[in-house]
Parts: structure tokens; sequence; C-alpha cells
């Protein structure tokens, strides 16, 4: 899950990692009350899951109460690529010597911790990846063996940081990976870091991505469950617990397993159409998972048709029919349901399903098949 | 032949006792894999439908020779769970378990690489590995597949692991192992692991392997079968139309920055002389096409 740059902030102060004295508020009062707290200039900052936000607008300089009131009151509301900014962030503006650029994420391919440490810092990472590769300092970890403060030390060097940010740097370095590793994180980034005039080495940015996987081991990870991005129907399907994903198409889905769920979204696109949503139900398919499935779907405005597409594997065949019929009568739908059945007694349950056939519920023996009529349904009913 | 397993494969179950272990272990065992022990450190002594519980995967190995595991803890103690394995000498470990922590992952990774060369990991997060015929580990239907050959399988996903093993099955084609690496950032098996393994079987003809989006691994793939597969491979590489950024379903299944796309998974293989199918029944006809040719 992604943190948004308030919460990836505090999120580093937990780990002792240096940010700008601030505050997050949902209204202008608050704002002003904020910047005086920790004194002027202060920044303004739209906190939205999306880049850009400077260009849009959401970030501004408040030199006293007045500035600060107007930015507060234009950035909140703002519209920023789709993204409705209802949280502000209020902190102290820095002054800026150098702007470095620090991350840590797993290289999938190494196995590896990888670590990312350029001198040019508060541009987008990937255009000094295309225009000056060199730029930037990369390392690999053993998660064994972890970042020691030698390796870090000599990270900082090779990457050409400042001297006078070497000890700040090697600091907030240790401490970000032990955020990285202990934190549970998929990626940790601070972009711009930067070196004060006075010579402190700060966070002026965060961006952090958690692992959903490790709520176990910190429950209060809970609490940013609430600000993630999902749309209208993200959010129901979230709250059913299900693997759901919006999408722009008409032909709804409902798959069993996520590889099998995205080839039934991809063979809906080779046959001319297009999905309007990726849904896996898991291994199982009983009547009380395909009810809240269907429901989902059924309230997507978008939604023309529906195709189902099951492979029995242990689960068996007329177990998934059972529960398609169970669920068929606790949820109206307004759409006709294509199904493709296959696997583990498929026969069987087809027979359970053919006595249920009409114009709204049909069956089709192949994947391909399905999806060609599913999209010629959801076509003939725009 | 098969890689990695056959019937005479010893194999303890880590967390046999619970409602998921019990349920597999034994149609694993239904189906002739050799379960010959579970662990719980609170049932020592009790046993599962004849099945032995022993304290730990040491004293199960010590009086049952056990060479292999299979895990069905809960993803808080996979890490303690695939070390403890690594440590009483299995050579084989298979994760089912789903929801692991990427940094666990990593970390027992590497640690079984630097301290436990020995030991391979299938998984976390897969459906296992099914010699049919012989023996099967882990969630796979255990009436889905042709035992004899002349097949291999690779995939990356659960599901479409099925299909594919059906979609031979329809077609009458038999095949030697299937192995599911598993869908996570970082599986203990790699497609190149199977890859490696299957030319080397006598048996094993031609290769059916099924990628997904993210990560690089189907490009490093498509490399190896380049200098170094002499048997034909068919592909299929599910998420072409995924929006990027997002996450479909498994950890592993997300593109970012363009890379990792199915486009440029499906462009290396291609050009490594795979066969690619556009979806899975498509890949299953020109595994047919292979086989009949052979």
């Amino acid at each position: 899950m992604d943190l948004l740059e308030y919460q990836g902030k505090q999120f580093f102060a937990s780990y002792g990692i240096p940010v700008s004295d601030g505050a997050a508020t949902d209204n202008v009062d608050e704002a002003v009350a904020i910047a005086e707290r920790v004194g002027y200039p202060v920044v303004v900052k739209a906190q939205v899951h999306t880049g850009g936000r400077g260009k849009a607008g959401g970030v501004k300089l408040a030199e006293n109460a007045d500035e600060c009131r107007t930015h507060a009151g234009n950035i909140l509301g703002l519209d920023i690529k789709g993204h409705i900014v209802n949280i502000i962030w209020v902190e102290k503006a820095s002054d800026i010597a150098e702007e470095y650029y620090a991350s840590f994420t797993l290289d999938r391919s190494a196995k590896k911790h990888l670590g990312m440490l350029s001198a040019e810092g508060g541009v987008e990472i990937e255009s000094v990846a295309e225009t000056n590769p060199d730029a930037i300092a990369k390392i690999h970890i053993d998660p064994v063996v972890g970042l020691t403060e030698a390796a870090a030390r000599d990270w900082v060097t090779t990457a050409k940081l400042n001297p006078a940010a070497t000890d700040g740097a090697v600091d907030i370095l240790l401490k970000l990976y032990t955020a990285y590793t202990e934190g549970d994180a998929d990626l940790v980034e601070i972009n711009p870091l930067i070196l004060k005039p006075t010579g402190e080495v700060h966070a002026l940015d965060a961006k952090v991505s958690l692992d959903g996987n490790a709520i176990y081991e910190h429950p209060d990870y809970e609490q940013y469950e609430a600000t993630q991005p999902r749309d209208e129907r993200e959010q129901a399907a979230f709250e059913k617990g299900l693997q759901y994903v919006g999408l722009e198409g008409s032909v709804g889905v409902i798959a069993n397993g996520a590889g099998l769920a995205m080839s039934t979204v991809d063979v809906i696109n080779q046959v001319g159409g297009n999905a309007a949503n990726f849904l896996d139900i898991g291994g199982g398919a009983n009547a009380d998972v395909m009810a809240g499935a269907l429901e989902v779907i059924n309230n997507d405005p978008d939604v023309k048709s529906i195709f189902i597409n099951i492979f029995g594997g242990i689960t068996r065949g007329e177990e998934v029919a059972n529960g398609i019929v169970e669920a068929m009568k606790r949820v109206k739908i307004d759409s006709p349901i294509v199904i493709r059945l296959d696997g583990t007694n498929a026969e069987e349950g087809r027979a359970i399903l053919v006595p249920h056939l009409d114009d709204k519920l049909m069956m089709a023996d192949t994947m391909l098949e399905a999806a060609g009529k599913s999209v010629e349904l959801a076509d003939s009913r725009r | 032949m098969s890689i990695f397993i056959d019937e005479t494969t010893k194999v303890v179950y880590q967390g046999l006792t619970g409602s998921q272990g019990r349920y597999y272990g034994l149609l694993n065992r239904e189906y002739g894999t050799q379960v010959v022990a579970g662990t719980n450190p609170k049932k020592a002594g009790t046993d599962v439908d004849g099945i032995p519980v022993f304290a730990n995967v040491a004293e199960a190995v010590e009086a049952t020779g056990a060479t292999a595991s299979c895990i069905f803890i809960p993803a808080p103690g996979v890490q303690a769970a695939v070390l403890e394995a690594a440590e009483a000498g299995i050579e084989f470990i298979v994760a089912i378990t789903e929801g692991v922590p990427a940094q666990d992952e990593a970390y027992f990774y590497n640690k079984l690489k630097d301290e436990f060369p020995n030991t391979q990991m299938l998984g976390p997060n897969c459906p296992g590995i099914i010699s049919p015929g012989k023996a099967n580990i882990g969630i796979t239907a255990n009436h889905i597949s042709k035992p004899g050959g002349p097949v291999g399988i690779v995939s990356r996903s659960g599901t479409l692991t099925y299909q594919a093993l059906w979609e031979l099955k329809g077609n009458d084609i038999g095949v030697t192992t299937c192995v599911g690496i598993g869908g996570d950032p970082v599986p203990g098996t790699s497609f190149i692991d199977c890859l490696r393994a299957f030319e080397a079987d006598p048996e094993t003809k031609a290769v059916m392997m099924i990628g997904e989006i993210g990560g690089s691994a189907e490009e490093e793939a498509a490399e190896f079968i380049k200098d170094h597969m002499t048997k034909p491979v068919s592909v299929y590489i599910a998420g072409v139309t995924a929006p990027p950024g997002k996450k479909m379903g498994h950890a592993g299944a997300i593109v970012s920055g363009g890379k990792g796309t199915a486009a440029a998974k499906m462009e290396a293989l291609r050009d490594a002389g795979a066969l690619i199918g556009n979806n899975p029944t498509e890949c299953g006809v020109l595994m047919t096409e292979i086989v009949a040719a052979l």
C-alpha cells in the first residue's frame, strides 16, 4: 500500500530520519494554526497518490497567514489528475543548498535489496537514469548481511555527494534501510534528500510503499487502508475481501486465480472487447464469494455482460455450479452472464447449470468462445 | 524421468495437523506421494490418519529419512519453517503458503543460498510440484494431468498451471513434471532452474512455460533458452492488457514504468526461439503440434 507524503514522513520520523516540522489537515483554519506553530515561511502541499503536484498548483509557499489561508483554500478540493485533494500537509519551508536522491527497493532479478543514491536529486530519477546513468550510485545489499556503516560511507563517497553531507547522509541511509526492512516496505524513497546551508541533511519528501502482506507484524498499518486510492467499485470489492481491480471496459469478469483472471481480461481483449474489471475469487467458488463478486460487478453501471471463468481444480465442478446457482438466487443481476466451467467434474457441473440456462445465463465450452459471446452481448446492449 | 521429485521422495509436511495441511497432505498421499511425517511441536507423538507427527523437522528426518518438506504453515511462521527444514538437512522445500512478506522471502532466499547450498526451495505462494503418476506435493488436483511425458511444465500462476495440465491431458499428452514456481517477488526456484532441469531430463522432450507480467524472470528465461535449450518451448504470458502500476492479485504481477510488460516478455522469448501462444488454449495447441512433430 502506498502512503501519502505526510504518512511517509511520519513513518520516516518514527525511525529517526529528520523531516520538516509540520502537520496534516483537511481544513483551512487548522492549516493556518499549523503554520503559526511551525513558523513562516511554510509550504502547503496537496496529499494525493499521484505525481506532478507542483505543476498542478498543489504545492505553494506561504510567507504569512493570509497567503497560507489562500493557498490552503485553493489546494483543498483541487483536482490533480483525477485525484481530489482532501488533505494538505503544512510544513516549515527549508533552505536548500543541494538536492540528492536516495531509495531502497527489492531487485527481483538479483534477489537482493537495491540501494540507489544520486547527487542529482529533486528531479525524476527515471530521467537521470536515462540521461546520466552514471550519476546514480547503486549497491546491492544481501538481506542476511544488511547495510553496514562502512558500506554506507563508501556508497556516499561513490555517489559524490558534497563531503559536508557525508555524515548526515550516512546516518539517514542507515535509518532508511532499517525503516525499509523492519518496516516491511516495498519501496522507500527520498527525493529530494537535501543538504541545508547550515550543513544538516534532511528528508524533504517521502515516498513509501508498504507490503500489505506484513500487516500482521504492524497492526498500525491498518490506518493506511483508509487513504488508499480506490474507486467506488474497488472500495466495495475491498470491503468484501475480493481481489478486484477496476478497468474501463464493459465485460465484467469473475475468475478463480489471479493468472486465470488476468488471462480472461486478455482473451476478452483479443476477441475485440474490453473488460470492466479484474476479479479473482480464489481457489474455491462458493455461493457467498460468488454472490459478493456478482454484486460488485452488477453495481458497475458500465458492465453490459458478465463472463464467469472457472477452472475446477480441487474444487469440483458441481460445487462451483451450485455456488453460482445459489448466488444468482441471492443477487438480482441486470446483465447477461456467460459461464465457462472447465476442469475437475466440469461435466457434472455443467449438468447442474443446464436447467437454469436462458437468455440471461449462458454457457460456453471454451474460454475463447465464452469471451466472444460475452463481448457480443456487451456490444448489443450498449 | 521426472525432475526434482518422484515416487521415492519422502516428504515431511510442516503444518500437517492444520486444516489445509491435513487436507492436502492426505490428498497427496492418496496420489502416491510418500507422505512420511508431519510436524507440530505441540502434537508430537500423535498421528494424522496414520502419518506420524514429530516435534520438529530434524526429528522427522531422523526417524523417517525424509528429504523433502512441504510447508502449510501460516505466513508469519514460514521463515522459521523454511530455516528449520534447511537446518534439518531437507534438500527440497515446497512452500505453499501465500501472503509471506517480501522482506522475509528476500531474507530466507539469501540465507539458504549463503548457508544451505544443498537445499532448494520452491515457492512460497505456489501450487507445488507434480510428477504425474509418481508424486504430487502441494495443492494441484490429482486427476488433471496425464502421466508419462514428453512435456515438462513450468508456471508462475496457479490456475493457469492447472489449465495447462488440463489442455495437454485433453490432447492426450503426458507430463513428466509440472512445477508451479509461484507469483511472489522472490521465488525460491526460478524458470531457469526448471528449464535447466528439463533440458537435462532425457524423458522431457519439450517444455511449456507460463509467465506473467512484472519482474524480469521471463526475460532472463529467454536468455537461457537462447543459449542453452535444445528442446522446443511454448510460452504463454498472462497480463497483456493489464494497466501499468496496478497489482493484479499476485504480489508479483505488477507492471511498473513500462518494464516487465507482457509485450516485452513475449518479444524476448520469441527472439529466443520459443513459440508464443496468445492464450492458454493456443499455447496448448502449439505444444500439441510440437509433440506431434517430435
